[in-house]
C-alpha cells in the first residue's frame, strides 16, 4: 500500500505532454525569450572575446573569440537549463500547484519530471543554437557545418544538469535557496570547467579536480567540434555526461515524490 | 421462509459500488488521519463526507485518487484496486480540488485543451467537448481570457470544467463552493445536480451544511478519521435529532432554563445561545411567549443540528 520513492521511474511518451505544455507556455513569450537568447550571447561575446581578446591574443592555438565563443555555447546551456530546472519548475511544482494538476491525471511524477527534464535541456539547447548563431557571423566558428555536432552534445549536457536542478527544487523552501547552488557550484564550473581559460593552466591538483565536473567534459567535447579538431576521449566524456543525466533523473523522480507524495 | 428483497435494496446489489474502501488506514507519524473507515458509495449517487476540519476528508479524496498512500485495508474504485491501478483509475475520474490549480500561462480555453492533452486526448478529439464544457461553465464570452482575469467563481466554474474533459464516470470535488458567494454557490450547485442526472457519480467534501442537504443522497459525518454515521441528510436527521429547534438568542435565566429543560427532550447552552430540541414546540412556544430582550427562533432540525451532535460544539483549530 505505501510507495517507495525509490521505485524505479518508467519513461513513458506521455512526458511529450508535459514538454508540450511548457513549449506552448515559452511560444507565448518567445520575444523576451529571443532578446534573452541572443541579446547575452552577443555582449559575452563583443566585449569579452573581442574586448579581452585584443589583449589575450591566441589561447590555446586558438584566437581568444573561438575559444571563449566553443566555451560560451555549452556554459550558457548550462545556465539556462539550471534557471529552467530551478525557478521556473518551482514555480510550476509549488506556487502555481501545475504538477498537483497534472497528478491528478493519468500522469505520474515519472513522467512530470522526465518531460521538465527534456524541455529544461531543449532550452539550454535554444541558448546554445543562438550563440553558435552570433559566433558564426562573428567568424568564430572555424569547424564550420562540423559545428553542428556540438548541438546534440548540448542536448546531453542539458539533460546532465537539468537533473540536478530539478534536485535542488525539491528540496528548496524558497527561491532564494537556489543562490546556494549558483554560487557553490554553478559559478565554479563556469569559471573553472574551461569557459574562459583552458584546464591546463590550473595547478595539477585542480587539474583533477575539475574532472568531476560535468562541464568540463563537455567542453572538451564541444569546443573541438566547434573549432574543427579531432575529438579526444568522446566515449569517456559522453559517458560521464550520461552518468549525471541518468542519476541525477532517478535522484530528481525520489525527491520531488518525497515531497510530492504524502 | 425467504422474503424477497426490496426493490432498492435490490437495486443497490446488482451494481457494484463506485468506490469500495474496507478497514482504511491513513496515519501521519502517530496521528491517524484515517482510522480504518469502510463505506460504499454507490454508482449514479451524490456521496458527500461531512465534517470538521482535520476529520480526514480530503486524505480520504486523495486516496480515491492514487494521489495518497494508505497504511491498511482495502481500497478500488471503478473495479480497479488502489494503488496499484491508480492510474487507469485516474484515467477515468475527474478531481475539482480545495484550492484551483488552472495554469496561469493559458487562455480558458487553452486550459482545457491543455488538461486533455494530459489524458492522451488530441485537440481534434476533444474540439467539440471543450466546446460544449465552456456553454456548461458559462465560459464561452471568456474562452479567450487568461485565467488571472477571472473571478474567484468563474476560476471555480473553469475547474469544475477541466474536471470533465476527459468524459469522467465520478467526479472528485473537494468543498466545490467554499469562499464563493451565495449567486456562484447557486450555479455550481445547478451544475452538479444536472451532472449527477447525467448519471455521473459524485463525491464530495464539504462543511456547508447546506450544500450537503441539497446535493447529497447519501453521506458520511467523519471525525478524528473516524465515521460516525452514514445515511441520507433525511435518515442522519431521524435518527440523531429531535424534529423541531427552538433557538433562543439572548440571557436566559437559570429558570427559565429550567423549565425548558423539564419540558423539551434536550436543552443545551451554547456562548450565548440556548438551544431547546423537541417534538411539541407549541407549549414551549406558548411559555416563552414574546420574552424582552430575547430573540426566540422556531426551525426545523437540520443536518447543522447533526452536525454539531456529532463532532460537539468545541473549536477546532
Amino acid at each position: 500500500m505505501k510507495r517507495s520513492i525509490w521505485q524505479l521511474p518508467r519513461a513513458r511518451m506521455a512526458a511529450f505532454s508535459v514538454f508540450a505544455r511548457n513549449f506552448l507556455v515559452w511560444r507565448k513569450l518567445i520575444g523576451p525569450a529571443i532578446v534573452l537568447n541572443f541579446g547575452e550571447p552577443v555582449i559575452y561575446l563583443l566585449g569579452l572575446g573581442i574586448g579581452l581578446g585584443a589583449l589575450v591574443g591566441d589561447i590555446g592555438g586558438l584566437p581568444y573569440l573561438v575559444f571563449l565563443a566553443s566555451g560560451i555555447v555549452a556554459s550558457s546551456a548550462m545556465i539556462s537549463v539550471s534557471f529552467e530546472g530551478m525557478y521556473s519548475v518551482y514555480t510550476r511544482m509549488v506556487p502555481q500547484k501545475t504538477f498537483d494538476a497534472i497528478m491528478a491525471t493519468p500522469l505520474d511524477i515519472d513522467d512530470i519530471i522526465l518531460g521538465e527534464t527534456i524541455w529544461a535541456a531543449f532550452k539550454g539547447l535554444l541558448s546554445a543554437v543562438a550563440i553558435l548563431i552570433v559566433a558564426a557571423l562573428l567568424d568564430a566558428v572555424p569547424g564550420g557545418w562540423m559545428a553542428l555536432w556540438a548541438l546534440p552534445v548540448v542536448f546531453l549536457l542539458g539533460l546532465a544538469f537539468a537533473g540536478p536542478a530539478i534536485v535542488m527544487t525539491a528540496i528548496a523552501d524558497n527561491y532564494d535557496f537556489f543562490n546556494y547552488y549558483f554560487v557553490l557550484v554553478v559559478t565554479p564550473m563556469f569559471m573553472l570547467s574551461g569557459v574562459f581559460f583552458p584546464i591546463e593552466t590550473l595547478p595539477d591538483w585542480m587539474q583533477t579536480a575539475v574532472l568531476v565536473l560535468p562541464l568540463t567534459h563537455a567542453i572538451e567535447v564541444i569546443r573541438p567540434l566547434i573549432v574543427g579538431e579531432p575529438v579526444e576521449h568522446l566515449l569517456a566524456h559522453l559517458g560521464v555526461l550520461v552518468g549525471f543525466a541518468v542519476v541525477a533523473y532517478y535522484l530528481a523522480v525520489a525527491l520531488v515524490r518525497r515531497r510530492l507524495w504524502n | 421462509m425467504t422474503l424477497p428483497d426490496p426493490p432498492a435494496a435490490h437495486h443497490h446489489s446488482a451494481i457494484p459500488p463506485v468506490v469500495r474502501a474496507r478497514g482504511l488506514v491513513k496515519c501521519f507519524g502517530a496521528l491517524r488521519a484515517v482510522d480504518a473507515v469502510d463505506f460504499d458509495i454507490p454508482a449514479g449517487h451524490c456521496f458527500g463526507f461531512l465534517g470538521p476540519n482535520g476529520a480526514g476528508k480530503t486524505t480520504t479524496l486523495k486516496m480515491l485518487m492514487g494521489l495518497a498512500d494508505f497504511d491498511a485495508g482495502e481500497l478500488s474504485v471503478l473495479g480497479h484496486e488502489l494503488p496499484a491501478e491508480a492510474r487507469a483509475i485516474r484515467a477515468r475520474v475527474g478531481l475539482v480540488p480545495q484550492g484551483d490549480n488552472l495554469d496561469p500561462d493559458f487562455t480558458v480555453r487553452e486550459n482545457l485543451f491543455m488538461y486533455a492533452r494530459f489524458f492522451g486526448l488530441s485537440r481534434a478529439q476533444v474540439a467539440e467537448r471543450v466546446d460544449a464544457l465552456l456553454d456548461f461553465a458559462n465560459l464561452t464570452h471568456k474562452a479567450e481570457a487568461r485565467v488571472d482575469q477571472l473571478s474567484g467563481g468563474m476560476q471555480r466554474r473553469l475547474t469544475i470544467a477541466r474536471a470533465l474533459v476527459n468524459d469522467p464516470e465520478v467526479v472528485i470535488l473537494d468543498e466545490p463552493t467554499s469562499g464563493l458567494d451565495p449567486q456562484v454557490r447557486h450555479v455550481i450547485w445547478g451544475r452538479l445536480a444536472e451532472l449527477r442526472a447525467r448519471g455521473v457519480t459524485l463525491v464530495l467534501t464539504t462543511h456547508y451544511m447546506e450544500e450537503a442537504e441539497r446535493l447529497c443522497d447519501e453521506l458520511v459525518v467523519m471525525d478524528h478519521g473516524r465515521i460516525l454515521d452514514q445515511g441520507s441528510p433525511g435518515q442522519l436527521i431521524q435518527r440523531h435529532v429531535e424534529p423541531d429547534v427552538i433557538e433562543l438568542r439572548g440571557t436566559v435565566s437559570d429558570g427559565v432554563f429550567a423549565t425548558l429543560t423539564s419540558m423539551a427532550l434536550r436543552v443545551e447552552r451554547h456562548g450565548t445561545a440556548v438551544y431547546v430540541y423537541t417534538r411539541a414546540p407549541g407549549p414551549i412556544l406558548d411559555f416563552l411567549g414574546q420574552p424582552d430582550g430575547l430573540t426566540v427562533i422556531h426551525r426545523r432540525a437540520g443536518l447543522e443540528d447533526v452536525f454539531l451532535h456529532l463532532t460537539g460544539r468545541e473549536l477546532r483549530e
